[in-house]
């Protein structure tokens, strides 16, 4: 019967074309070949992918220079019965002695691993965690989540914790400004770039000092709207980038001279007197590389930098390191990293932020010795030293 | 000739083609379900519709719920009672989706989404899905104007002989300490006027377990966690009250319509988070009324209009992330008049103008206040030639923002000219079983006001999203008087999209997580539709309807050239949350008064993002449901029995094989579910 014949048809084409669930295996992680091997004290490097918000996709990859062998998703691997794996939304990375520390901001933790094979040690909850640095025996990690002023306009404070290494735990806090980001610390104080991100029309302009030794707040900075990141560099000078508002103030960088007493304020202007916008900052020797990117509303273009600041004699000595245009494929320059032993300069681009993005390693001079996949929003970079 | 049968589409389509006898057994109600799957002869293209039997099997659901068992729709499910559910047409974006309740379009000027839980399926009579637009002439401007439609029409009150009212209770529960009253009344005042009123509430803690399992690839198990997923409750009450009306001449109505909710929004289930604080308020309100005047044997017109009022609160009371207490009014207004003029006895003409107005007001800092005012214009034509029927039709668009506040210009104004062509052909002679359709039609969705002005994130400078649509299909069915088979009906359609300047967030600025809106994104799509449906009646008392489809969908990216590694590139990659094979099947068994009811919905394996690589793979989803209805009817004779006209008990229980799965990732879906109703008809 020709009805029944047409049923018959449709229901075998339905069975072809499904598939049917199976289990979900815990996500591998990945290795390939980038680059050529290279020997020195410095054994390899983490990166951390942030994920997209929600996604819960923060993943942490890492590169063998011994074996020039880039694996994503390392942390699945050393860590497969972690429930739900590392988290959403890697913040910030570093090492410190034998240990790998990552802030994980949505997942509200910092996560303990061993430097050598990324296994979970343990982790700190700290809800809404951004930023990390160490001084002897503690961690001091910036969060947002202070106490709420009842005010008209969204007043919350941010602090900084102080983690005991040794027991990973909150032994203190300092009430800082509002939505602090990068943290320094340099002779006993450690400097906060307050954003004031979640107050638009009335930004942050401070860097907080908080003393170490009574962990306390004594004094503020006043440097310009929406600071993010801080460093410090060996000539006791503190390193500030600002956001902008993204109306009228533009994203700029400060140098603080001496921040702990005479505190003189100056802004870092390009040959031409332009502002220098950095997303992201890694400091090697006197040098000290930026990269940013800048959207304007008049020309409806992004402006990237790829610039390199003497610390020293504070100038914009290189507007853009990459030599060899490469440049031109980076759609968002995201973060970077100079390798402290052979100077080759890492660039990380995010893309588009929902879809891989993208390493670029480059010598010195500036030219592309490879580049290689990464996980989603590429961001974080942490050198681990041969032992 | 012409003009009464679409007269007679006009008003007696929504009522129901079947009168029920009050002592009479089921089938007197099946016999009227088959002009369900009758021919709409006034549409050049039929649609997909959903209604008598298989919709009454639906009834417990959602409409989101109930437009799964469509044949090209793809629903982005957030899980829970109160989750948001949205809906994309031939993966064309859920903007470009246009929602019509009882005739008239519900907007959204803030962000083109429409919340379709806030209909109560109880009050639906009827849901229709047009790809492209209803394909028929005679209709507001704003109907040419969206790149697919969803047409949900509500229950039109009608009474037996000597009786002047309806009154209809059903009370729903189950899962997830649900809990849902609803009360119909329908009165006729006299022989011209009648009204309905119903009023629903619902109440849920919106409660599942969910779990989250994986595997080693040695296949033992790495970590395997269960928990209940937190927040998803719902408290939302609706009332709505229509008036109907018949002219010698004509018909009317008016309709008003109030919702009220408070949710939780349940949020992303990640590593470390599990609680969640973020709630939603609701307050919708909508008055319309539209009036049908035949002028004379050639001419007639339609006036319609709207006023909808719409306010949302959300709030995020968690201090670990952003403290955010955000509150939005939107103000719509709304007017129309189509004119249909029958030119020659086979060719009419119809010309429609609307005008609309939109407002936004928002407690944020830096807030644009936009209004918009949309002059729509419509000339269409409907021309029919021995087996041949044709429409053309051309909607011009006219459109000025402004702003409330110096510093944000409005969008430059826009004016537009967009066509569609629909074609229809029966090869056979003196038959219409087979029908041949064509249809093209060009049409964009404007930017919304999120797009445009939304802090920060919009930019004025937003193109509209262009969508142009090419559409050949066939259609075969054949109806039968005797017999096991009563209807059989096979459909199948190719098609070929293109999305351009789809308006995509993209990275701004420096650092940090800073979005803009732009044009940027281009699609393709190309796919493949099919539909089969049978009804089959046996030995006077069994009946049985099924109806299966099956949806091809390659939809590519196109945006970034560059972009294009054969394994993660972006560029050809399927775009996100789009599954290659989809499909459902239905089947409604009936004996006497007795109902079995089955459903099966598939979504194949998709990605989460055109980088269709291993880490953003999702599994394929099916679910199996299964309801099993009775129905008590009223005997006059007997006491215990005299009091209602009919009794209906409901059991239901859905996803029966416990599938845990995510339709998003990392929003849990609720596993098995089970719901009881009781609908009580006086």
């Amino acid at each position: 019967m020709r009805r029944s014949w047409v049923c018959a048809v449709l229901c075998a084409g339905m069975l072809l074309a499904v598939s049917c669930r199976q289990d979900v295996i815990v996500w591998p992680s990945e290795s390939e070949k980038a680059g050529e091997a290279v020997s020195g004290p410095i054994a390899g490097f983490y990166l951390l992918n942030e994920g997209n918000m929600g996604s819960n996709k923060c993943t942490l990859d890492f590169y063998d220079y011994a074996s020039a062998t880039y694996t994503r998703n390392v942390y699945g691997n050393a860590n497969p019965d972690v429930v739900k794996e590392l988290g959403d939304v890697g913040n910030d990375l570093q090492v410190y002695g034998s240990r790998l520390w990552a802030v994980i901001n949505c997942s509200n933790k910092v996560e303990v691993m061993d430097a050598g094979t990324a296994r979970r040690l343990g982790q700190i909850e700290i809800p809404n965690c951004r930023y990390l640095a160490f001084d002897g025996p503690y961690a001091y990690v910036t969060s947002y989540a202070g106490p709420v002023q009842i005010d008209d306009n969204y007043k919350q404070r941010g602090y900084v914790a102080r983690i005991d290494t040794a027991t990973l735990q909150v032994v203190d806090t300092c009430l800082v400004g509002y939505q602090p980001d990068g943290i320094a610390i340099l002779d006993g104080y450690a400097y906060i770039a307050n954003s004031g991100g979640y107050m638009v029309n009335n930004y942050e302009r401070t860097v907080s000092v908080v003393d170490l030794a009574t962990m306390s707040e004594v004094r503020r900075i006043p440097v310009a709207v929406n600071l993010h990141l801080a460093v410090a560099d060996r000539f006791g000078q503190l390193w500030v980038s600002s956001r902008g508002d993204y109306y009228d103030a533009p994203a700029s960088l400060y140098w603080i001279d001496r921040p702990g007493s005479l505190a003189a304020v100056n802004e870092l202007r390009s040959p031409a007197g332009n502002h220098v916008a950095a997303s992201a900052m890694a400091l090697c020797g006197d040098s000290l590389y930026i990269v940013g990117s800048e959207f304007s509303y008049v020309t409806y273009e992004t402006v990237m930098t790829f610039g390199i600041v003497n610390v020293r004699t504070h100038e914009l000595v290189c507007q853009n390191f990459i030599t060899d245009g490469t440049d031109s494929k980076i759609r968002k320059p995201y973060s970077v990293a100079v390798n402290p032993d052979n100077g080759q300069i890492m660039v990380a681009d995010a893309r588009d932020y929902v879809n891989p993005g993208r390493l670029y390693c480059f010598s010195p001079d500036g030219v592309r010795l490879w580049d290689v996949r990464t996980g989603d929003i590429p961001a974080h970079f942490a050198f681990v030293r041969r032992r | 000739m012409r003009v009464l049968c679409l007269l007679m589409y006009v008003i007696a389509l929504p009522f129901p083609a079947f009168a029920q006898e009050r002592d009479s057994v089921a089938m007197s109600s099946d016999m009227g379900e088959i002009t369900v799957y009758g021919r709409q002869r006034d549409e050049i293209v039929p649609s997909q519709r959903l209604g008598g039997e298989r919709l009454e099997a639906l009834r417990t659901h959602s409409v989101a719920d109930a437009l799964r068992y469509f044949s090209g729709v793809q629903i982005k499910d957030y899980g829970g009672v109160g989750g948001l559910k949205t809906v994309d047409v031939r993966s064309m974006g859920t903007n470009h989706m246009g929602v019509f309740y009882d005739g008239i379009q519900l907007g959204n000027a803030q962000n083109g989404l429409v919340d379709l839980g806030r209909f109560s399926m109880e009050n639906i009579e009827e849901i229709a899905l047009y790809n492209g637009q209803k394909a028929q002439i005679f209709q507001p401007a704003r109907d040419f104007g969206t790149s697919g439609s969803v047409y949900i029409r509500t229950r039109r009150p009608q009474f037996e002989e000597g009786k002047n009212f309806n009154i209809r209770a059903v009370l729903r529960g189950g899962s997830f300490g649900m809990i849902s009253p609803v009360i119909v009344w329908e009165q006729k005042w006299s022989r011209r006027v009648s009204s309905t009123v119903s009023a629903d509430y619902t109440g849920a803690d919106g409660k599942y377990s969910f779990r989250y399992r994986r595997v080693l690839p040695s296949g033992t198990v790495a970590w395997d966690t269960t928990a209940v997923r937190q927040n998803g409750d719902l408290r939302s009450f609706r009332i709505e009250g229509a008036v109907f009306g018949n002219t010698d001449d004509g018909t009317w109505n008016v309709k008003v319509y109030y919702y009220d909710s408070n949710r939780g929004i349940p949020g992303a289930v990640v590593n470390n988070v599990w609680r969640f604080a973020q709630r939603q308020w609701d307050r919708n309100l909508f008055v319309q009324g539209s009036w049908i005047k035949h002028v004379s044997r050639r001419y007639k017109f339609q006036l319609s209009g709207k006023y909808a009022n719409d306010w949302m609160r959300y709030l995020n009371p968690d201090a670990t992330t952003m403290l955010m207490d955000n509150r939005f009014r939107q103000n719509e207004a709304y007017f129309s008049m189509a004119n249909n003029i029958e030119l020659l006895p086979r060719w009419e003409l119809n010309v429609s103008a609307d005008y609309q107005f939109n407002s936004l007001n928002a407690n944020l800092a830096n807030f644009a206040y936009p209004r918009r005012h949309t002059l729509l214009l419509a000339f269409a034509t409907q021309y029919q030639l021995g087996r041949f029927r044709a429409m053309a039709s051309v909607l011009g668009t006219n459109v000025w923002d402004k702003t409330m506040v110096a510093q944000v210009n409005g969008r430059d104004a826009l004016s537009r000219w967009t066509p569609a062509v629909y074609v229809s052909y029966n090869p056979i002679k003196d038959n219409t079983d087979l029908s041949l359709r064509f249809f093209y039609k060009k049409i964009f969705r404007l930017p919304t006001f999120n797009d445009l002005y939304y802090t920060e994130v919009g930019s004025i400078n937003l193109k509209p999203e262009n969508t142009q649509q090419l559409d050949v299909g066939l259609i075969y069915q054949h109806d039968w008087r005797r017999g096991v088979f009563r209807h059989l009906e096979f459909k199948a359609d190719g098609y070929y999209n293109k999305v351009d300047n789809k308006i995509i967030a993209v990275p701004k600025g420096s650092g940090q997580y800073r979005w803009m809106m732009m044009n940027v994104g281009k699609v393709r799509i190309l796919g493949v539709e099919t539909t089969a449906q049978t009804v089959m009646r046996w030995r006077r008392d069994w009946s049985l309807v099924l109806c299966a489809n099956y949806t091809y969908q390659s939809a590519q990216d196109r945006t970034d050239a560059s972009d294009n590694d054969p394994y993660y590139g972006t560029y050809g990659g399927q775009i996100a949350y789009i599954p290659w094979h989809s499909g459902s099947a239905t089947g409604n068994l009936r004996w006497r008064q007795l109902g079995l009811n089955y459903a099966f919905v598939y979504v194949g394996e998709r990605y989460h993002s055109s980088s269709n690589i291993r880490e953003n793979y999702e599994q394929p989803w099916y679910t199996h449901d299964l309801s099993v209805s009775y129905t008590l009817y009223g005997k006059r004779g007997v006491r215990a029995m005299k009091w209602f006209r009919s009794m209906m008990f409901t059991l239901e229980c859905n996803n029966v094989f416990d599938q845990q799965y995510d339709v998003v990732p990392n929003y849990p879906m609720p596993g098995r579910n089970w719901k009881g109703v009781i609908r009580v008809e006086l």
